[in-house]
This record gives structure tokens, sequence and C-alpha cells, in this order.
């Protein structure tokens, strides 16, 4: 393992959908760097992108879909082009993934402790069913299960919904991976649980330097639990930065219009702000900034590629009219 | 507070079970000896309410507290299995046939699928037209034209009036589904989750519709979410669930400023904000409890930082704390 770089570097990552219609770019030129024991948060809207880019990190790209270009750096070695054998390897053991859907995860036919030993002795042979037993238990009472050795006799479907997600999460927390990334994993749950499952992805990250990537549309959640953010559209990511620079500096029109949207303790009775039109299809995009249709600054100049500028410290954006003069105020 | 007079709709002990029966296995298990039971979930359980006329009130909590139970009762889409629902006065069951059919036309529900919702095989004008012809706000000739208006009421183009729902986005589909809603003239509105489908920027568009609907049409709603940020944003007054029963009621100001009860206390803690940062989360003390066996006494109790022993066993009334607020606790008592 390579000491002092970023757990995981994204380099311009392309991933696009071979359909009938036409080729859909859903990944765009990604990149972005997420070191060890940060939490980066990945927000947009559905369809942006947000999950391929998951998919592509962990090699669960299906056809119609290819990563077509760019680099996955896990610990300084690309893993765009490892074999299935390889990537299965790394994946339930350096790398985990928690999916919206907690029965992506969990086998409906096999008992909570069959599944979660296997994944124990998968990663380490060397222990015995004994001890694969005692971590299965304590990372169930991790994640707030009571009486965790009763529920590792129970099969997926005598769990709730929340409780089953933090069985998903308890699976991946098992073998402390270098990398989660949790896809939405909060989106279904009541505030309390998801305070709960916030709990403990942060204390991962603290105490075993677990790197993380947060994906979801919320930004009120990632508000409080990232270092960092980056903002996708249409495939691209069009902000990104320190998640306090950015949410209270925004220099791009989506992340203005994004967060102008959001409802909140000041705003009663006012109307929000609403960012007009809809999402785009992404196989009938504008040439140029994606976003021109419904962005109150475009102008000529945005039917031109708008390329990754630095117009601030540690801020990355896509945008040829940002809001600079409102971040200097 | 207000009388009832003035309440356009008044909900009375209003309670729903559900009994969730045997299955084959279950029901031969049962005749081996096995002490497996038909169970009852107390969905909602003796809930009572005022809504004012053009007030917005929130309904929020846990998912499977029974919000969208007492949701489609209040809809008249669900019979409730005890208490009592009076629209402008009249108790539902007291209604004449016509007064029936007129508070059914009157209370109208939006939904929060609002893909599922819509017949995949029917053009928009009909979706939106059906039953407003039926119900002669409008005829046949005329139809076109009034979906028309109505599509332009929600800021949909009337040249969509011939498409089907799957060529629409979802905030698109969802202002359909409220079109839908409008087109029968409808008084009350009961928003199940209306926006939760949505994406942030759409949930933007349509939570403004509502308001300025609000407005024009003078409009009374029964908001339900599990959003508090938005629910905050849309209410003038705030009912909180917890396992079926209402535990706390306050406009909405005083709800978020300074809430009575700890379960209320306890859901606004966890509410994620955009101005908070680098938040030290803690854990949940004591386990969400299952509807069909929620703890005795009040239901709180195991996950209640003030908990006593008479929490334990009594149930705390919902009664009245200052002018407007009801709270269910019994710190209230001391
Ligand atoms: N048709 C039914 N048969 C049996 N139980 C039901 C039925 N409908 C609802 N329930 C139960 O009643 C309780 C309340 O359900 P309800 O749908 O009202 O919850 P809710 O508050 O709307 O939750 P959510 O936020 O998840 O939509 C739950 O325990 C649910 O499982
Ligand atoms: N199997 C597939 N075939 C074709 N297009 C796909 C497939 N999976 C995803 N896409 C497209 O890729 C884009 C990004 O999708 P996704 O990453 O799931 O978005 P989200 O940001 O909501 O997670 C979308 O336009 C979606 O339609
Ligand atoms: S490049 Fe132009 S259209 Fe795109 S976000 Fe910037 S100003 Fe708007
Ligand atoms: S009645 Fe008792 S247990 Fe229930 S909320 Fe009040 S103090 Fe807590
Ligand atoms: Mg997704
Ligand atoms: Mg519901």
């Amino acid at each position: 393992m390579s000491g002092d770089g970023p757990t995981l570097s994204v380099c311009n990552l392309e991933t696009h959908f071979f359909t009938r219609d036409g080729v859909a770019k859903a990944v765009d030129n990604v990149s972005f760097d997420v070191d060890k024991g940060e939490i980066m948060g990945l927000v947009g809207e559905s369809g942006s992108g947000k999950s391929v880019t998951g998919f592509s990190i962990l090699g669960l790209v299906d056809p119609p879909g290819e990563v077509v270009g760019g680099q996955v750096l896990f610990n300084g070695h690309d893993l765009v082009g490892l074999d299935d054998e390889q990537m299965q390897k790394l994946r339930g053991n350096r790398i985990a993934m928690i999916f919206q859907d907690p029965m992506m995860t969990l086998n409906p036919v096999l008992r909570v402790d069959t599944q979660m030993i296997e994944t124990v002795l998968a990663h380490d042979k060397s222990i015995s069913k004994n001890e694969a037993r005692q971590r299965s238990r304590d990372a169930l009472g991790q994640v707030g299960i009571p009486s965790p050795d009763e529920r590792l006799k129970a099969y997926p479907h005598q769990f709730s919904g929340g409780m089953r997600q933090r069985v998903a999460i308890a699976i991946a927390l098992l073998n402390k991976p270098d990398l989660i990334i949790a896809d939405e994993p909060t989106t279904a749950l009541d505030v309390t649980i998801q305070g709960q499952i916030l709990y403990e992805a942060q204390k991962l990250c603290r105490e075993t330097g677990t790197a993380m990537i947060w994906i979801t549309h919320d930004l009120a959640v990632v508000a409080g639990l990232v270092d960092k953010i980056c903002v996708m559209y249409a495939g691209r990511i069009v902000e990104q930065g320190a998640i306090s620079d950015v949410l209270d500096n925004p220099v791009h029109p989506y992340t203005v219009g994004l967060l102008g949207s959001v409802p909140g303790h000041n705003t009663r009775g006012e109307r929000l702000y609403q960012i007009p039109g809809m999402t785009p299809s992404l196989l009938n995009l504008p040439t140029g900034c994606a976003f021109q249709a419904r962005c109150p600054r475009a102008d000529e100049a945005c039917t031109a590629e708008p390329n990754i500028t630095q117009p601030l410290a540690d801020r990355n954006i896509r945008c040829f009219h940002p809001h600079l003069q409102e971040a200097a105020e | 507070m207000m009388t009832p007079q003035n309440a356009m709709l008044e909900v009375k002990d209003l309670t729903k079970n559900f009994v969730k029966r045997l299955d084959m296995a279950g029901k031969i298990a049962q005749r081996l000896g096995s002490n497996i039971r038909e169970e009852t979930v107390h969905a909602v359980d003796s809930v009572s309410f005022t809504i004012e006329k053009g007030e917005v009130v929130g309904l929020v909590g846990e998912s499977g507290c029974g919000k969208s139970t007492l949701g489609r009762m209040i809809a008249g889409i669900l019979p409730p299995t005890a208490g009592g629902i009076s629209f402008k006065g009249v108790e539902f069951t007291a209604m004449t046939q016509e007064e029936g059919e007129a508070a059914a036309l009157a209370i109208q529900m939006i939904f929060q699928d609002p893909f599922a919702s819509l017949n995949p095989r029917m053009r928009v004008e009909d979706i939106i037209g059906e039953a407003s012809v039926i119900h002669g706000m409008t005829d046949l000739k005329e139809r076109s034209d009034y979906v028309g208006d109505m599509m332009e009421r929600v800021g949909l183009g009337r040249e969509y009036i011939r498409r089907y729902p799957h060529q629409f986005s979802g905030g698109q589909r969802q202002r359909i589904g409220i079109a839908r809603a409008l087109a029968v003239q409808p008084e009350f509105l009961v928003c199940d989750e209306a926006i939760a489908a949505l994406d942030v920027s759409i949930q933007a568009q349509v939570i403004n519709l509502f308001m300025d609907l609000r407005e024009d049409l003078d409009l009374t709603y029964l908001f339900i979410s599990h959003d508090l940020s938005v629910v905050e944003h849309i209410s003038d007054r705030v009912v909180i669930m917890y396992l079926g029963r209402i535990v706390e009621t306050a406009p909405t100001d005083e709800l978020f400023d300074k809430p009575n009860h700890p379960y209320t206390t306890a859901l606004l803690n966890e509410v994620p904000r955009l101005d908070q940062r680098g938040i030290e989360y803690e854990p949940v003390s004591g386990e969400i409890p299952s509807p069909l066996d929620p703890p005795p006494g009040c239901h709180f109790h195991p996950r209640c930082p003030h908990v006593t022993d008479r929490c334990t066993i009594e149930v705390p009334v919902l009664r009245e704390i200052a002018p407007g607020r009801l709270s269910a606790c019994h710190l209230n008592d001391q």
C-alpha cells in the first residue's frame, strides 16, 4: 500500500451507455481525490451520474455501459481493467459499497450470521469461525441493533426496512475497508435512524481512516457530514471544493440555484428560488454547457465547452460566468 | 381556540386497526399448537384534531406511524374502524348521498408517486378532464379548454394536452396529478408526501405552486411529510404523530422554536440543516418500536430521556398546555 497519497484518485473518468437511441455520457471527464479518513459528498439531481460514478469505481458497470476512459487509482493502483476475480477480491474487503436498497447487499435466503461470517472469512482466512461470529455480533451492536446474538440468527425479511439497512451497513463496516461508497443509504430512512447511521459512518472514518464517498441529493445531510463536496450535473462535476466554502460561497450558477431552492428555517412563507426548466436528457444535451437552457447567466460564450478552472483557492468549477463578485463580498 | 363552527374539517377519536390475517402456513402452525396469532396494528389510535378553513396543517412522523392511513380516511378512500370525520360541520356518516358526493369532490388527495397514480394509457386530457365532465364542472365540448386552463394553472403548457404520462418528467407528472385534483374544484387537499419523490430543484417548483394555489383558490391543506424542513416552510400549524397517536400540535413557529414533547425535541435535533457543519453525530438511545407491539403507557417511553415509572403504565392524554398548543406528556403535569 502506498503511504501518503490519497486513498482514491479518480482521473478523467468516462463512462458511456451505448443505448439504441444514442450514446449517454453518464460520467463525463470526472476527477476527484479522497484522502484517508476523508468524507466526500457527491450531490446532484437524479440521473446526473452519481450512482454510475460509484459503480464505475467498483467495476460494476454492466453493458450497454462501459468505462471508456480515465483512471481509478486505489492506493495508487489503477482499478480500470482489473478482471472480475481481482475486483471481487477488493469488493467486500478493501472497498465496500452501501446501496440505497439494502437487499442489493443482503441475500434473502441466507441467515444474517451466514452472510456476515462469510464476509469476514473471505477477508481473513486465519481466524476461526467463532472469532468471525464474534466480530459479526460486535458489528451489529455497533449499528444499534439490540440483542445482536439473537438477531444474527434471523433472516433479512425479519428485520424492518431501517434495520435491514443497518445490517447492510454493518456488513460494509465488517472488514474496516479503506474505502466505502455509500449511495443514498439513508434516503428511505427516518431522520432519527439516519442520525444513527451518520454517527457510525463518521466514527469509522475517524477511527480507522476509512475514506468515504457519500452520494445523495440531500444537501442538508452532506452539510453536517462531509469534508468536501462535488456537485454533478448531466454527467459532469460542475463545482467542487471544501464543504463550507461551497455552501457559504457557491460560485457555479447551478450550485447557487440548488442552494437557493432548499426550504429551511428562514424561508417560511417565502417563495423558494426555483431553477427554471427541467433536467435535460443525456441523449439530447446542447453543445457547450449542459446547464445553459436553465441558467440565468447564459450567453453565447456558453455554447462552447466550459473547461475546469480554479477561480478561487481550492475550488474547481466548469463555468464561463461564475458568481465571483458575490463570493468576494 | 377554534370552534367547530369555523372548522373545515374535524376528526374525532378516529381509529383504524388493520388485522394481519394468518396465511395457510400460519393457520397450520396454530393448529399444531404454535402460539402464533392474528396480529392487530393500531395504525391510527383515537386521533382528534380540527383544521380551519384556509389553514395549512403539516402532519409529521416516522415511517409507519399512521400518517397515510389518517390521510386516506380523511380523503374518504379508507373506512375508519371507529370515530368520526366531519366536513364543514357534517359528520361523514350522517351525510345524504348528495352531501357525501359533494364532500368526496371537495376533498382531494395528492399522492407521493406521481407515476403510479396516473393511468399510463390515458392522455393527459382524459386524466385531468374525466372526472370534471362526469361531475358537470365542464362538458365534452368545453373540455379541452377547461383542461388547458387547469394545465396552465399548474405551470404546464396546454400544448401538451394530447400527451401520455410517460412523456413527462417527474415534476411535470406531479403537476398533472395536482391539475387532476384541481379540475373537480376541491376546497381541501390532502397531500401525502407529494414532493418526496422529486428532485430538489423540482421540489421548489411544486412547493411554490402549492403556495400560489392556496392564495388563488383559497384552499385548505393537510400536508403529510417526513421532511421537517418542507413542513416548516409550508405549514401554519404542525401535528406530530408517534405510533398511531398525536403527541403534539402547535403553530409552526412555536413548535420549531420551543417544542414541548420529548419526541418532538428528539425529532428536531436530528433534522439535517444546511447551515450546520462538522456535526458530531450521536447514537440514538433505545430501539424504534414496532407498531405491531407498541410499548405500554406512553409509546415513546423506551426512548425518552425523561421517562418515569408512571410513563410505563399510564397513557398521557393530549391536552392543552398553552393557547393553541396541545401535548401528550406527563411532564406537563408537574
Ligand atoms: N392495508 C394494510 N394492512 C395491514 N397493515 C397496514 C395496512 N396499511 C398500513 N398498515 C400498517 O399501519 C401502520 C401505519 O401505516 P401508514 O401507511 O399510515 O404509515 P405512514 O405514517 O404513512 O408511513 P410512511 O412514512 O412510511 O409512509 C404501519 O404499521 C403499516 O404497516
Ligand atoms: N443500464 C443503463 N442503460 C442506459 N443508461 C443508463 C443505465 N444506467 C444508468 N444510465 C444512465 O446514466 C445516467 C446516470 O445515472 P445514475 O448514475 O444512476 O444517476 P444518479 O445521479 O441518479 O445516481 C442516467 O441518465 C441514466 O439514465
Ligand atoms: S457556462 Fe454559461 S450556461 Fe453554463 S453555468 Fe456558466 S454561465 Fe451558465
Ligand atoms: S410521558 Fe413520559 S415517556 Fe412519554 S414523553 Fe412524556 S416524559 Fe417521556
Ligand atoms: Mg442513483
Ligand atoms: Mg405514508
